[in-house]
């Protein structure tokens, strides 16, 4: 859109807009800034307001850290840890499905293959949140309750079909000829898949992980339900624990483990904020 | 035709893993709900009677059941369109040629992709009566009225406890699912947005078709796609609401925030009911289901039009 107009409302206009976006930047950011501020108050302190959070009596103060990460009751660090293997679990799973399945559906030819993507692409429809019931009596007969097993393989709100789909747009769009030539060598399929496609389908991969590794570590309702010891929680979970526990007091103490969880999110989301847009263009949502 | 008959079992070998894994995992799930729909199924009781259809007629006359419908639907017709039409009006705004606007969709983003525990502790803050972020910007209001001499100071209550006022609380949910779901459909506008041709528009504008007029005549028909799409995932969404009610409300005040998906929960989770909370995953699937197929065709209806133009 080429805007031409006179210069002075052209000024105008955009100094609107950048105020149209700077205030909602205002009302994203704020609850954060409000969030990290508050973590440094005292945690017997009262709760801050606008007007003394960035000035805390007694200077900003990072005892609360220290004193969330080492919380007796509830082990941080063993959250922590089991949030990192849940979720590196689901993402090298669901990749390697996904991943071979696209092969499948994208290169090879076999009877009903049209068939089977379309109802693939069926179960992107089902609420993954229907299915948690009887998924719960299914994990429950394997005895894999409060179990990694059970915390990382059942995981229903990944939709398999979504990565499937996805890696399989961008696998179509790998040139022909690079499999030709692998297979004048003497490559067989499974050589192609992993020395041809792979390699050149990295930023793919990279989104459709990415995308797996934001949902499992901010999930809270299948690992609500799947884990039921306290050293099997994940930090999600940890965390309405530790809200619960403190419903309406300690502010600080609550802002201080809400950031601990944040922080993680974040700094992967700033890392790889490239693969999430571009995964949302390559999914072709066109129509 | 040979190398098709040597590639087949090959294909059916690459796609084993995850066509399993589907039908374990999620087909399974699905016609075992349907099951468990029509049983007496205790979590805690061995013996699981047959009970047919006993279960959906209990659900079609329960008062509190189809209370949770009717609160899922002040959600959904509540968020879904104020969803919509914010994000659409905040693509646009961000795929203006300004400078730093990339830097402005990533921060847009970030509620999007966090914790939603972590989130509600926020809010719960930012509803708090007298302390917190709306009430002490409402005292600040009233500040400057008072001053100004308008009026006596204390105008609009700052004592609003949001979360335990009916209503409120359902309009708390609903502020919050804007500022939550703003940046994951702003990117997909703002995808469908890159999508539509600049010829067009250039097209348009020689014929004198600039401004409002060109975003009426092109910028939406091109987009109706897009906004299909986003219209009927945030409904589906909608209608899975759980984390912020069992965080900031827990269903109250007054059952007025008890949605469909937290009404599961307590009948599974709280009372063990496990068959009777299949049952209303069954009702909640098959509303899920209807309202995206009366969505699609109704939009459809308005994209033919639209070509027919």
């Amino acid at each position: 859109m080429s805007a031409v107009g006179h210069p002075v409302r052209r000024c105008v206009g955009r100094s609107l807009l950048y105020l149209a976006l700077v205030v909602i930047t205002v009302t994203t950011v704020l609850p954060f800034v409000w969030m990290f501020f508050t973590s440094l108050h005292h945690k017997d302190a009262q709760l801050p307001t606008i007007d003394n959070l960035f000035t805390p009596e007694g200077g900003y103060h990072f005892g609360n850290y220290e004193y969330v990460l080492t919380f007796g009751e509830l082990p941080v660090w063993r959250f922590a840890v089991n949030s990192c293997v849940v979720t590196c679990g689901v993402v090298v799973f669901q990749l390697t499905l996904c991943s071979l399945a696209a092969y499948g559906f994208a290169r090879l030819r076999f009877r009903g293959r049209d068939a089977v993507f379309f109802v693939f692409l069926l179960t992107m429809m089902i609420p993954a949140q229907v299915l948690v019931v009887p998924l719960f009596a299914i994990v429950r007969n394997f005895g894999w309750l409060d179990t990694y097993w059970g915390l990382i393989i059942p995981y229903p709100y990944l939709s398999t079909a979504f990565g499937t789909f996805l890696l399989r747009q961008f696998f179509l769009t790998v040139p022909r000829s690079l499999d030709d030539a692998a297979r004048l060598d003497g490559c067989g399929d499974l050589r192609i898949f992993w020395h041809v496609i792979l390699p050149s389908a990295k930023p793919a991969l990279a989104t459709v992980g990415a995308f797996a590794f934001i949902w499992t570590w901010t999930d809270f309702y299948w690992p609500l339900l799947a884990s039921s010891s306290t050293t099997m929680r994940t930090l999600e979970v940890g965390l309405s624990v530790f809200s619960d526990a403190y419903a309406g007091t300690m502010w600080a103490l609550q802002m201080t483990a809400a950031t601990i969880v944040l922080i993680p999110v974040l700094i992967f989301f700033l890392g790889m904020q490239r693969f999430f847009v571009r995964g949302i263009v390559q999914s072709g949502i066109k129509g | 035709m040979n190398t098709h008959q040597r590639t087949n079992w090959r294909g059916y070998a690459f796609i084993a893993p995850a066509t399993i894994y589907l039908v374990i995992f999620s087909l399974l799930p699905i016609v075992f709900a349907g099951y468990m729909s029509l049983h007496r199924w205790h979590l805690l009781k061995p013996d699981k009677p047959f009970v047919g259809l006993a279960n959906f007629q209990t659900l079609a006359a329960d008062p509190f059941f189809r209370n949770a419908v009717f609160n899922s639907f002040v959600y959904a017709i509540a968020s879904v369109p104020l969803g919509v039409v914010t994000s659409l009006a905040v693509a646009l705004l961000v795929t203006r040629r300004l400078r730093g606007v990339g830097v402005f969709r990533t921060l847009f983003y970030i509620p999007g992709i966090c914790s939603q525990v972590a989130i509600s502790m926020v809010w719960i803050w930012i509803l708090l009566p007298e302390t917190g972020l709306i009430n002490y910007c409402v005292g600040k209001v009233n500040g400057w009225i008072a001053g100004a001499g308008l009026a006596d100071s204390g105008l609009i209550p700052t004592t609003t406890n949001f979360l335990q006022e009916p209503g409120w609380a359902m309009a708390a949910l609903v502020a919050m699912s804007l500022w939550i779901g703003l940046g994951p459909r702003m990117i997909i506008f703002v995808a469908g947005l890159q999508n539509i041709s600049e010829e067009l528009y250039e097209a348009a504008s020689l014929d004198g078709c600039t401004g409002a007029k060109s975003f009426w005549h092109i910028t939406l028909p091109q987009l109706a796609p897009t906004t299909l799409f986003v219209t009927v995932t945030t409904t589906i969404a909608a209608f899975q609401l759980f984390t912020p009610v069992y965080m900031m409300t827990k269903g109250g005040p007054q059952r007025t925030t008890d949605v469909v998906l937290y009404h599961i929960y307590k009948e599974a989770w709280q009372k063990f009911e496990l068959g009777m909370a299949s049952a209303q995953s069954y009702v909640l699937f098959a509303m899920i289901v209807l309202i995206a197929a009366v969505q699609l065709w109704l939009m459809r209806g308005g994209l033919a039009t639209e070509e027919a133009r």
